[in-house]
Parts: C-alpha cells; structure tokens; sequence
C-alpha cells in the first residue's frame, strides 16, 4: 500500500474543489442562481472552452495527488518508501518521466542534437550525432522508417481516442436518458440538434479532436519524445505537462487568499461607511501605491531570507519547492486584493441606498443580517466575475515573474521556468526553439480558453449587459 | 476648487507615511539585520564579526526604533527607522548595498526609461483608440465578432512571447534593428523602435478591448438617441460625441499612469538591454540589494500618490460637471 | 386626400428565434397637416416602439417585420440609411423623455442646438448663433444669450426640456414627435411645456404626434386620439367623439381610472389623544467648505415640521419633487438621522431612545416605497421577504406560524399563497406592491408611511392598490401618512392634506378645504397645474 502524501497545496486545492462542490450544489438548489448560469451554459465559444479547461483541469488535479510509491524491495519485510513522492499524474505517464536521455534533443529525433565522439562496432570513433536511449529506439533504420512508424502510431491512437470518445458519448447520453426517463435514441437525437440550447454538438466536435489528438499523441510520446528534450535530458512534454498543475494553483489559491480580504473590507467600507470606509480606502491606497512588481519582489525576498534562516524545516526539496509556491499565492493574494475590494466598496455603497435595504432597516433587521441576507447575495455576481477574469492574468504573471527569479522555485515544473531556461537557447547554433515553443503554446491554450469561458461568465452575470 | 487640491495633497503625507511604516515592517521586522547579513555572506561559515562588519558598513547597525544608548532626541534619529525609512521622504536614498550613491543613479536612468515609455504610450494610445472606434463602428457585424475574438487571442499570448519572438524574428531573421542595448543621444533611436513596437502590439488586445467597453458604455446612452434623432450620420455621432465624452474617462486612465512611466517597464529594459530604472530595480532584485528596493518602492509610490493627484486635478478640468458645481 | 403622415400595417419585435416579442402589431393611422395626433397607452403598449421605429432609430435587438410609413406619399423604410438621416430631424424631429440623459453633459447648449443646424443646411457662425438665441427666445428660456455657454446640468428640468425642443424646431420640421415630454417634469412645469408645445405648434403650422399615457393631458391638446394596448391600437377618434363616448372597454376603463374631485371627504375632529404627533421636526445636512470641511451652513431639508396624526385616518403630505416629504418620512422612522424635532407616538416620546429600544417600536410603524421592482430583494423568495420582519420584531411566533401568517397575508392583499415561493421578478408592478404591503402588515404595525405607493405603476393599476389601502385602513384601523405628488390620487385617499415646499409646510387642513378652497398660492398653483381635476365633467354615455 502506497503511503499518501499532502502537501500544502495540495490540502488547499482539495479546500478549494469542496467548496466549488457546495457551490454548484447550492446553485442547482436555488432558481435565481440557475438563471445567468443557464446563459453561460448557451454560449458556443465559452462552452467549448470549457471543454478545453476541462482537460487542463484533469490533469492538473490528478498532478495534485501525491504518495510516496513503494520500492521494489523484495527482500526486506518492511516496505520502504521513495523519499520522493509522486502523483498521480506522474504515475500514469512514468514512461515520460523515467526516459531521460543526456541532452537536447529535437521533437520526433532519434539522435542528440549535439555532436559526440561515438563508438561504433568496429571500434573506431565517429563524430556524429548518437541515437537517443529511448527516443524512437524500436525503429532499426531511423530516418526512413520513422515518417511511416509516426503515421502508424499515430493513426492508431486516434482511432483509439475515436473508441473512448464513443464510450463517453454514450455514457453520457445513458446518463441523461435514465435521468430524463427517455429513450437512448431519442436523447441521443436531443442532443444532437441542441435542443435544449446547450451547444452539445460543438463542444462534442471539441471533446472527439481533443481525444483524438490527445491520444494520438500520448500513443507517440511512449515512444518519441514529441516535444523534444531539453538540457538535462528531460522529456519536455512531461514537463509542459507538469506545468499545468502550477499555473491552476497560482491561479486558484490565490484567489482563496484574496477574497476574504477583498469581500469583508470592501462590504465593510461601503456600508459602515465613516470611520471605517476612511480607514479601509487608506489602507487599499497605500496598498496600491507600492508598484505590484515591487511589493511582491520584496516580499518574495522577504521569504527566501527566512527560508535560508530556517533550513531544519524544509527538509526536502519538494518541500521547499512546496513552500515557496504557497508563499507565492499568499502573496499574490495579499497584493491583488485591492482592485476587487473597490469594486465591491462601491457596489455596496449603491446597494445600501436600494429602497430594499432601507425596508430592512425599517423592519428593525440587524445589521450583520442586513450584510449577509441582502448585500452578499448582490454582489456575488461581482466577485464571480472578477475571479474568472484574474485566472489568466494569475497564469500569465507566472511566467513573468519567474523570469525575474520571484516567482516559483527553480526545481518546480512551470512555464515561466521553461522560459527562463529556454531564452538563452535561442543564441545556440542551430537554435534549440522546443523548449519555448512548448511553453508558450501550452500557457496559451490555457489562457486563452480561460479568457474565452471567462467572457461567456462575464456576460451573462453583467447586469448592464443583460435585456 | 483650490482646497480641494490643497486637501488632496495634505491626504498624500500620512499616505507616504504609510507606505513608509508598510516597507519597514517588510524589510526589518521580518528578517533583522542580522537575518540579511547572514544571507549576503553565505549561511553557514559566518562569525558574529563579519555580521557586524557588514552591518557597520551599511548603517544598519542600530537598533530599530528606539536608541537605549544615546540622550534626548537623539535616542530617535540614531535608529535604523529614522536613518532609513525617513530619510526618504527627503530624497536621500543614500547608497546601494554595493556601495554606489543611489540618488545618482536614479537620475541618470530615468531618461532611458521614459524614451521607452513615453513613445510607447503615445503610439499604444493611438493604436488602441483606432482600433476600438473601428469596432464600435462595426458593430453588430461579423467584422467585430471576429475582431472582439482577434483581440481575446492577442491578449491570452503572453508579453514574453512578443519580446522573445520580436528580438528573434527582427534581430536574428530580418536583421533590421539591434536586438538590445542603448546609446545616448538620438543614436537611441535605433534601440528603442524594437522595444516600442513591441510594447504596443503586446497592449493591443486588452487595450482595444477596454476603450471598446468605453466606447460601446457611451453609445447606449440616451443622448446619441438624441443625436441621431437630429439626423447625425453615424461617423459623425462617433466622432463628435461618444469618442469626445469617452475621453473623459480614457485621458484621466492615462494621466494616472503618467508619473509612474519613470519607472520604466521592468521586463522590457531587461531584455533589450536598456539602462534605465526598470532594469535597475530588477539587478537590485537579483543581487537582493535591499537599499536599492527599499528606494524604488518609494519612489514609485511618490509617482503614484503624485499621479492620482493629477488625476483628481485633470477630472475638474476636463468634465464641466465637475469644474462647475 | 392623402395625408401628410401615414403609418401603414407596422409590426416591430425585438429579440431573435424563441425569444422573440412582438411590440408593435399591426398598426395604422393617419396624421394630417398641422394637426395633434395624441397615442395613448399604458406602459409597455408599445407607443415609444411605434415612434422609434417610424424614424428607423430602433436598439440593435429590434426589427421591422413589415408595414410603411408614408411621408407626402413615399415610404421611408425604403430610404437608405444616408437618406433617412436627411429625414430625421428636417422634416420629422423627436423630442424625449427625460431631458437630463436626453442631453450630452459635456457640450454646451449652444453647441448642442447649433448642431441641429448645422447638419441640414451651412450657414456661416454668426447666422448659426443668431439663429440659435432666436430658437432659445422662441421657447422661451430666459438669459438666452448666457445660457448659450451653458452646461445641461446647470439648467433646471424645465429648462432642459425646452432646449430639447429648441433642438428640435431648428430645422423648422413638419411634424414633431413628442415621446412623453412631460412625464419626468414637476407637475407645475409639466403645465407650462404642454403650453409651449401647443403655442409652437400653431406658429409654425406644424404636425404634432403626442405620446402619453396621461388621458388628463390630451384633452386640451389632442385632434385625433388613438389608444394603444399590447401593441395593437384598440381605438382611434376623433377628440370630441373620443371623450363624449368612448367605444371600446379598454378605453372606458381608462375613463374610469381617472380620479375626480367628487367624493372629498374630511377627516374627524381632531381628538385629544393623536397616533402620531410632531413638533418641530428637523432635518438638516450640513454644508461643508473649505480646507477642514468646516460646517458652513445647512441645507434644511425638512425646516420645522409640526403636525399630528390621528387614528385610523389619512394625512397626505403634497408637493413637488425635493420639497421634502420622503426625507421627513424617512426621518420619522429613523432611516436618515434628524436634527431635532419632539416626535411622540401614542403619548411616548421617541426622543432619545437607544437603537434598541427603538427597534420594539418599528414594528408599530412600516414603510411602503415608490418603486416596487427595487423595494424587495431579487435574491430572496416572496414568502421570505414577507417573513423577514417576523423574525426580528415578532419574537414569539414559531416557524409554523410565521408560515400560516404569511399566507394569510398574501390572501388579505388579494393574491394567492402559493405565491410565497416565487421570485419577485415574476410579478408585475401591481402584484409587487400588493406584497409590499403585506410585508409591512406582517409585524401589526398602525402606522403606515406610504412613499408614493402608486407613482410608478400604471393608471387602471392605480386604483386597485389605492383600493386595497383604504380596505386595509377600514378592516385594521391603520393611520397613513400619505406621501404624494400626484394630487388627484390625493383626492381619493386623504382625510387631511398638508402641502409642503422647499421643506415647511404651506398650508395644512382638511381635504375638502385645502383642495377645494386652498389659501395660500402655492397650493393654487398646484391645483391649477393637474389638468384632470380641472376637467371636472364626467364623460356622458357610459
């Protein structure tokens, strides 16, 4: 039996998907909140983005699973654990993650990219590129059956991912059917011509090139290194892999740590008004003017002075890795919640004047009731919308600030690290462009399917936008 | 209206005061003197004197906030808070962790930062403001579907991506300008139309994205019903209307952001090389010079307190509803 | 003979697919030269579509689905859009309702007018500015040459609707339409517009078409009425056959609606021991200058207010917007902090008491506002909304009698309980006030502030919740204090009238007295300004 492993992160985000759970669940359960998520629910492009976030979101949770594997220790009576703990994800790929060869190599090789003095049978020595260990190893003659094997292979994924796409298409439908009391066939046809609004044939198209592609790939990646590998060896789709579960985290927790702030001072000084609203908007203004970048440099300083101080108490790398990304989203947290806070201290201050409030008062309501019966409920539409809006900007800044050696640690898997490593490679002769092609690519179908859903919220919650 | 501005200015000190008492507590009372000194000279191998060598170099060697040693007023001003955290509010940043006059520097490299950033807002400006009067104009076309979803795509691509892909595509392929580095006088031009360029396309998107919510704000409102109704075509309602009371809210956006262009773009001055303010905060932040920090932390607030007072000023003399009430 | 201005068969909707509504079904009619056409309908009849859509000046969601509007005999809807705007406002021009937004904030009134101008013909600076004080003089706004500089929002309303209409004429149209125009003006500026209309119109020779859902002001105006109801026009005549006998059901209950100024009633004699009585009520914000926001001055908002209510009857509190009966209402229940004043109810002094103890006594006194799609919270169901009250002042009830209490409320304003557990925006504006009531009835209180109760719902509305209020009084011995600026709703409800301006109050009486035979001017010009009581002859034939 596996020991399980919780790391900070890991116990926050697990926080964070019960209490997403409870949400939806409350949602369902009250009609006037089923009502803007209806419309989000229509939207094509947000759906189908969603779809995408989806998949990014599997992973990144599965990534958030960690134990310690045993080893395979026959002899002893006595399990002995890794020292290094793995997840889930990485458990299920370990094929990418164990092939390492010595260097750069380029997406499909099957030699290094640098020259070496290699050994040939005879026993002389060649300069020449070596083949990879593990990089398309099973071909013999390499650069004339490569085009074919890739083709075989990846054909064969894709109809693999055709079979498991059916198998979900009618599990799905199985479950709508039974919860319907209809017929297979005809919720079948429902679905098909999106009859209840919901765009199913789109975001079905979505889900068929999503598993078909991805399956293809993943076929191909258990026997190429698709994305190549960088400097070490290390198999970089493996690691734009691992990086999704850094992007979300900083995108989610930080929004954990930001919204008490942001709710109860922005509630607080918009109805309180008086004292306290001068207080709070002095406290938001000195806030914001210390330039972002800065505060959260300084900060981040702040930490690895005390981390290198307090050694004992992060024992291990992954640890210390661990650490320095929960302090990351502390501080992003405590930094960004400012902008949501005014936004909310002014909708309060309109709400409080509503002749619904005033009849509250008049009824002799108290007024931490009168704060969480009528004023909390109206401004969630703002909250909702500000933390859907700030993930791709949270995800974005990542990489920025990794640049500037303030964001994650270096030993953790993230975009922004990729960068960091990769720019120099441009320089090289012949250029090494995978790395920070990966990257990039990878941060962009995130951002951009977050920014995409993130819309489809934004106009169905605005309530300027609604007719 | 005059005390008005006076009241904004006197609410700037205790705000200064507070960003001030705000960077102390994150500079000295988390990790004391002692703490830095340790990290700067290595973890384990360090004597107590080597500590207080360094910390005698810097002057950090006094007690926080209250002198025990000395007499009188002296007990105050011969504190770490004092020497420090006040002397800023004076101008004197003294020196840098490495020794060097941080006040000289500061203004040495100030100009570099706003020959960057000054074209770049000018051109972004322009960029951005045609591009969403054109969408507006469209609207309700398929030109600004695609155009509100182009500007989605150009936002979700990180600023890296442009930087990296610009210098690599003009520098190593096109070979049209220098990828990075500077040079005085008007022979920085040729340095700073790749950084220019590049920092207006990075702020297409979110920029034409938000002056069109602006735009398409102003254009439900009831007088352009007003405006039509008197039988203005639709380019000229655009123009003499909602782009001139949209102006409003973007001139006083921009006028907020002004003062704080001297600090420069911090990413951009440090991939192409350029001397300016940006790029020395982000040496300070690497070689972890404290009192360099310490110094831009708060100047760039002085900018920002000193730009949302030029906001407040610009807002009664741009909109007659305030000027005249 | 053709006429000037036909609308032919028009059909408009809005939205697109399932969601689609139709607003304007099929409608005809005909305006002739120098006439006053007058479209009448309640809110939602799609009148202000019918106008819009005739001009082509529809929101993106709307469409034409077919019909013509002929202008000297050609069809607009087949112009081009460039040709349409040659149309609009040289030969028919629009004038709306609510002149603030009507107006750019940020370009002067000069400006604004000499655009007009400027758009239909070239004529050099000074014939534009001497033209401009021409149009200025000509409907009638004072200081012409002044104001020329000036900004909207430095006018008053009054002020601001005549510059919308000097937009307007600055072309010198053949026919204006008038969307509402006096609706959002004070009742006696309201008067003096519709003045300025008819004079211009004469002057000029031009069509007016007249939208309103005021009967009361069509009859002095009017040539030719036509009424509106869900899109459709139910009935179309000429003025006098219109008001001597009205054809259609839905016409006569518009007559029916109107209040008159028969059945005045005075209140009892005022007995020693009243519900409510004030003396000196104060209410007063300060007004701070300078660099410390020294208090420089008041703005009396509410200057010295003494008055009582006794049991069971009405008070109406009358006068124009911002003379301050909502703020001496709000001040009574303690929702704005006073400034003074000796308040007692039912002999106890409500002077100096802690929040808490003032709480035990708001259950005595409720409130009902004016706009009843803001007055209860979207997020909550009805039934919890009507509960909430109970739980904070009523302490000994339990959960299942709070329950049954709620129903048996829905059903004492006329709706049925199993509305309890539906959302607000369900309702239209009559049921919401229904519950509105109810929810202030919930906690027993015998003394009702009712802030315009009825100002913003529609006429044939009016007067079932008007209805209902005067049942309620009758069944549970409630007091109100009735706060209004509509002076013939007024008529209906108050036992005593007492009529404010610029925060005292002017006069005070009997209704009979002071709406019959006012004292002092003010109430005279009030009077004067509400053209259905003047009318004062019932329809014949009903």
């Amino acid at each position: 039996m596996d020991r399980w492993v919780i790391f900070w992160t890991d116990g926050l985000v697990f926080l964070l998907v019960c209490a997403v759970i409870l949400l939806i669940l409350r949602i369902r359960s009250k009609e006037h909140l089923r009502r803007p998520w209806r419309k989000v629910v229509t939207n094509k492009v947000g759906m189908v983005s969603a779809v995408v976030l989806g998949f990014f979101l599997l992973i990144g949770l599965a990534d958030t699973i960690h134990f310690k594997p045993i080893l395979d220790n026959s002899q002893q009576s006595q399990n002995t654990y890794s020292s290094e703990p793995i997840s889930l994800f990485d458990w299920w790929v370990t094929p990418l993650r164990i092939r390492e060869e010595k260097t750069y190599s380029a997406p499909f090789s099957w030699r290094l990219y640098a020259k070496e003095n290699i050994v040939s049978a005879d026993g002389s020595k060649i300069w020449g590129y070596p083949r990879l260990k593990y990089g398309a190893a099973h071909l013999a003659d390499p650069s004339s059956e490569r085009s074919t094997d890739l083709v075989k292979i990846g054909l064969l994924g894709a109809a693999k991912g055709l079979v498991l796409f059916a198998v979900v298409v009618a599990f799905l439908v199985a479950v709508r059917s039974w919860r319907t009391k209809a017929k297979f066939v005809s919720s079948l046809a429902e679905i098909y011509g999106n009859r209840s609004g919901v765009p199913w044939c789109a975001m079905f198209t979505t889900l068929l090139i999503l598993l078909m592609g991805g399956y293809a790939i993943a076929e191909l990646s258990f026997k190429y290194h698709v994305l190549g590998t960088d400097k070490v060896g290390q198999d970089v789709f493996y690691q734009s892999l691992k990086s999704i579960r850094t992007g979300m985290v900083i995108g989610t927790l930080t929004t954990l740590v930001m919204l008490p702030f942001a709710l109860i001072l922005g509630i607080f000084a918009g109805y309180y008004r008086g004292w306290v609203d001068d207080l709070i908007q002095y406290l938001y203004t000195t806030l914001n003017s210390i330039p972002g970048v800065l505060l959260i440099a300084a900060s981040i300083l702040v930490v690895q002075v005390y981390m290198s101080n307090h050694e004992e108490d992060f024992a291990n790398i992954a640890i210390r890795a661990d650490t320095r990304l929960l302090f990351l989203c502390m501080i992003l947290g405590l930094t960004s919640w400012t902008g949501l806070c005014r936004l909310l201290r002014a909708e309060t201050m309109k709400l409080r004047e509503m002749e619904y409030v005033q009849a509250a008062r008049a009824l002799g309501v108290k007024n931490t009731s009168i704060l969480s019966r009528h004023i909390l409920p109206n401004v969630f539409h703002i909250v909702l919308i500000s933390v859907v809006l700030d993930f791709s900007g949270l995800v974005l800044a990542e990489a920025v600030l990794s640049y500037v050696n303030i964001g994650v640690d270096p030993t953790t898997n993230s975009w922004g690290n990729m960068i960091n490593g990769a720019r120099l490679e441009m320089a090289r002769e012949p250029i090494v462009w995978w790395s920070l092609a990966a990257a990039f690519l990878f941060m962009f179908a995130l951002v951009l399917a977050a920014n995409l859903f993130a819309d489809g919220v934004r106009d169905a919650f605005d309530p300027r936008r609604a007719q | 209206m005059g005390s008005y501005i006076l009241r904004r200015i006197l609410y700037a000190f205790p705000l200064l005061m507070g960003v001030n008492v705000l960077t102390f507590l994150l500079f000295f009372i988390v990790n004391t003197p002692d703490d830095m000194a340790r990290m700067q000279l290595g973890q384990k191998h360090v004597t107590q004197e080597a500590i207080d060598k360094w910390k005698s170099e810097r002057g950090y060697d006094m007690p926080l906030l209250w002198n025990d040693q000395e007499t009188g007023g002296e007990r105050l001003t011969e504190t770490i808070f004092y020497k420090k955290s006040v002397g800023l509010f004076l101008f004197r940043f003294g020196r840098s962790d490495s020794g060097r006059n941080i006040g000289s520097d500061i203004r040495q490299r100030m100009w570099p930062s706003l020959a960057i950033a000054v074209p770049s807002l000018i051109l972004g400006l322009l960029a951005n403001i045609s591009f969403a009067v054109m969408l507006v104009f469209f609207r309700t076309t398929y030109l600004e579907f695609w155009g509100v979803i182009g500007c989605v795509v150009l936002m979700s691509i990180s600023a890296l991506f442009y930087i990296i892909s610009g210098q690599f595509l003009v520098g190593k392929l096109l070979q049209m300008v220098p990828i990075s580095g500077y040079d005085t006088g008007l022979q920085a031009i040729k340095f700073i139309i790749l950084p220019v360029l590049i920092g207006v396309a990075s702020g297409i998107g979110a920029g034409t994205r938000w002056y069109r919510t602006l735009f398409l704000e102003e254009v439900e409102k009831d007088y352009v019903r007003t405006a039509r109704a008197k039988g203005l075509t639709e380019t000229r309602m655009l123009f003499t209307h909602v782009l001139r009371n949209a102006m409003i809210p973007i001139l006083t956006g921009v006028v907020v952001v002004l003062p704080t262009l001297f600090m420069g773009s911090l990413i951009t001055e440090s991939f192409f090389s350029i001397p300016g303010l940006g790029s020395y905060t982000i040496d300070a932040i690497s070689r972890q010079d404290f009192a360099i920090v310490r110094s831009m932390v708060f100047l760039g607030s002085v900018l920002y307190i000193f730009g949302l007072l030029l906001t407040d000023i610009s807002y009664t003399l741009v909109d007659p509803r305030v000027r005249l009430s | 003979m053709d006429s000037f201005f036909s609308v032919k068969d028009l059909k408009t909707c809005f939205g697109r697919g399932e969601s689609s509504v139709v607003a304007v079904d099929g409608v005809s009619f005909d305006i002739d030269h120098g006439k006053t056409f007058a479209l009448v309908g309640e809110s939602g009849s799609g009148k202000s579509v019918t106008a819009l859509s005739a001009l082509r000046l529809l929101p993106p969601n709307g469409r034409i689905l077919q019909g013509s509007v002929l202008l000297d005999g050609v069809d607009l809807f087949e112009y081009p859009e460039s040709q349409m705007c040659q149309v609009r406002g040289r030969r028919i021009a629009m004038i709306f309702q609510d002149p603030m937004t009507s107006l750019n904030p940020v370009m002067t009134i000069g400006r604004q007018i000499s655009e007009s101008l400027n758009i239909h013909a070239s004529l050099d600076d000074s014939e534009v500015r001497r033209r401009v004080l021409d149009l200025m003089n000509q409907v009638e706004i004072p200081a012409a040459e002044r104001r020329f500089d000036e900004f909207p929002h430095q006018m008053s309303g009054g002020q601001r609707q005549r510059v919308v209409i000097a937009i307007a004429l600055a072309s010198e149209p053949q026919l204006l339409i008038a969307d509402e125009p006096t609706t959002a003006l004070d009742v006696t500026v309201q008067a003096q517009i519709l003045k300025l209309l008819v004079s211009i119109q004469k002057f000029n020779g031009m069509a007016l078409w007249l939208i309103t859902h005021d009967l009361g002001i069509v009859d002095e105006i009017a040539d030719k009425i036509a009424v509106m109801r869900r899109g459709e026009i139910v009935e179309q005549a000429s003025r006098d056959s219109f008001f001597a006998s009205p054809q259609h059901p839905y016409s006569r209950k518009l007559f029916e609606v109107l209040p008159s100024m028969e059945d005045l009633h005075s209140g009892a004699e005022g007995s020693a021991n009243p519900l409510l009585n004030v003396e000196d009520f104060k209410v007063y914000y300060p007004i701070r200058k300078g660099l410390f926001k020294r208090t420089v001055g008041y703005v009396k908002a509410v200057d010295q207010v003494s008055f009582s209510l006794q049991k069971g009857q009405t008070l109406a509190l009358v006068g124009e917007s911002g003379c301050g009966k909502t703020t001496l209402g709000k001040g009574l229940l303690h929702l704005i902090p006073n400034s003074g004043g000796i308040v007692r109810f039912d002999g106890h002094s409500l002077n100096d008491l802690a929040a808490d103890e003032f709480r035990q006594v708001r259950s005595q006194m409720q409130l009902i506002f004016q706009d009843p799609f803001s007055s209860m919270n979207p997020r909550l169901l009805v039934g919890e909304i009507i509960e909430e009250g109970m739980r904070t002042l009523v302490t000994d009830m339990s959960q299942a009698e709070r329950q049954d209490r709620v129903a048996t409320l829905l059903e004492q304003v006329g709706l049925s309980a199993d509305v309890r557990s539906r959302y607000p925006h369900e309702f239209s504006g009559g049921q919401r006030q229904r519950i509105c009531i109810a929810r202030a009835l919930a906690v027993k209180p015998r003394l009702i502030v009712c802030d315009e109760p009825t100002s913003a719902l529609d006429v044939s509305v009016q007067a079932q919740i008007i209805a209902l209020l005067k049942d309620l009084q009758e069944r549970d011995g409630l007091s109100y204090l009735f706060i209004s600026h509509d002076l013939a709703v007024v008529a209906e409800m108050a036992d005593y009238v007492a009529v404010m301006n610029q925060g005292c109050i002017v006069e005070m009486g009997n209704a009979e007295q002071v709406l019959r035979t006012p004292e002092q001017d003010y109430t005279s010009r009030l009077l004067e300004a509400v053209p259905k009581l003047n009318r004062g002859r019932a329809p014949l034939n009903l």
